[in-house]
């Protein structure tokens, strides 16, 4: 149980080590969706248009995020443990 | 049976809320793609994902635990092609598509179903790809990602190449090959200044800054989830046929 607390501590210190990293780096990290996929189609006269049904408005996003997580988390766990239960102490 | 159905879905919507922030990357954007040439990729996608729904039912009344399987495998994939990475060397982000992990655990056919049911609802609930861009976006990822990476973990198994360095390539040529599907689908449906070569090879180029080292980090991930696999859990492979693929091991 050490093992895992101090492997977890060293994640989270890696991760905002990247992140401070990541943060001062000159890019605008946009998905190459915007800068490749997008950027064609605009040249083309196809620019991409709204999605059909947008989430993304206020705190609906993470209304749906929490209803799925809820719902889901408990079954996914049940599951992973059914396909991979704990390994028996010798 | 009924609780492993709604297992799968469930699982489905775990990892739609594992995912802080909408994404983007492979995926064709909705209105992006002509109506005639949505209407293709669709007609085109269908068979395959028919096959795939097919086989499910097959091999699901042969093995209890595939189901679950399924679903977790397809969580995986909503979760990897959502995933935004940021990629130091073009200061962009992009994301891996799990496709070739799920292609050489649960078979190509099978990993068309979970891709689409994964793209589904990323159009649905995350603004990423579209409704009408779907049929494309199955075929990059699902289809060509899915059978490439299958074909390259069988045909480098039968070269001898050991279990966890074909899991590496397919994830990493099932990765190449999706984007390259891409740039052939905009290529073809865009027309731009140039010919349709020019055009292919000028968006695969402008993909490859960004999927060259996540083509890498994917096939890395297929190795990853293939030797966990195999440490905790070795019979699930030979239940799945997996260990025995392309010879001994």
């Amino acid at each position: 149980m050490k093992k895992v607390f101090l492997l977890a501590a060293l994640a989270v210190v890696l991760a905002a080590v990247g992140v401070y990293f990541l943060g001062h780096v000159p890019a605008k990290w946009s998905g190459v969706d915007e800068t490749v996929v997008e950027k064609y189609a605009e040249e083309a006269g196809r620019p991409p248009r709204k999605p059909y049904i947008n989430t993304d408005q206020g705190d609906l996003l993470l209304f749906f995020f929490l209803i799925a997580g809820v719902a889901g988390g408990f079954v996914g766990g049940y599951c992973f443990r059914e396909l991979f239960p704990p390994q028996k102490k010798s | 049976m009924k609780t492993r159905k709604l297992t799968g879905a469930l699982l489905l919507l775990l990892a739609v809320a594992a995912l802080p922030s909408t994404a983007g990357a492979m995926h064709i954007s909705e209105g992006i793609l002509p109506p005639q040439w949505a209407a293709l990729w669709f007609a085109v996608a269908i068979p395959f994902v028919a096959w795939g729904l097919r086989e499910m039912k097959i091999r699901s009344a042969r093995e209890p635990f595939f189901k679950p399987m399924v679903g977790l495998i397809g969580a995986a994939v909503f979760v990897i092609s959502c995933m935004p990475i940021p990629v130091l060397t073009a200061g962009t982000c992009s994301h891996p598509c799990g496709t070739g992990m799920a292609a050489i655990l649960i078979g190509p056919a099978l990993t068309v179903v979970v891709s689409s049911v994964a793209l589904l609802l990323q159009a649905l609930f995350l603004s990423h790809g579209g409704l009408t861009t779907l049929g494309g976006n199955i075929v990059s990822m699902g289809i060509v990602g899915a059978y490439t990476g299958w074909a390259v973990f069988h045909v480098t198994r039968r070269a001898g190449l050991p279990l966890w360095g074909a899991a590496f390539l397919a994830g990493l040529f099932s990765d190449w090959a999706t984007y390259a599907t891409t740039s052939v689908e905009l290529a073809s449906a865009l027309p731009g200044s140039g010919s349709f070569l020019h055009m292919a090879a000028a968006i695969g180029l402008s993909f490859m800054p960004t999927q060259l080292p996540l083509g890498i980090l994917e096939g890395v991930i297929t190795a990853g989830v293939y030797r966990f696999i195999s440490v905790r859990r070795p019979s699930l492979l030979e239940c799945l046929g997996v260990a025995t693929a392309g010879g001994a091991r």
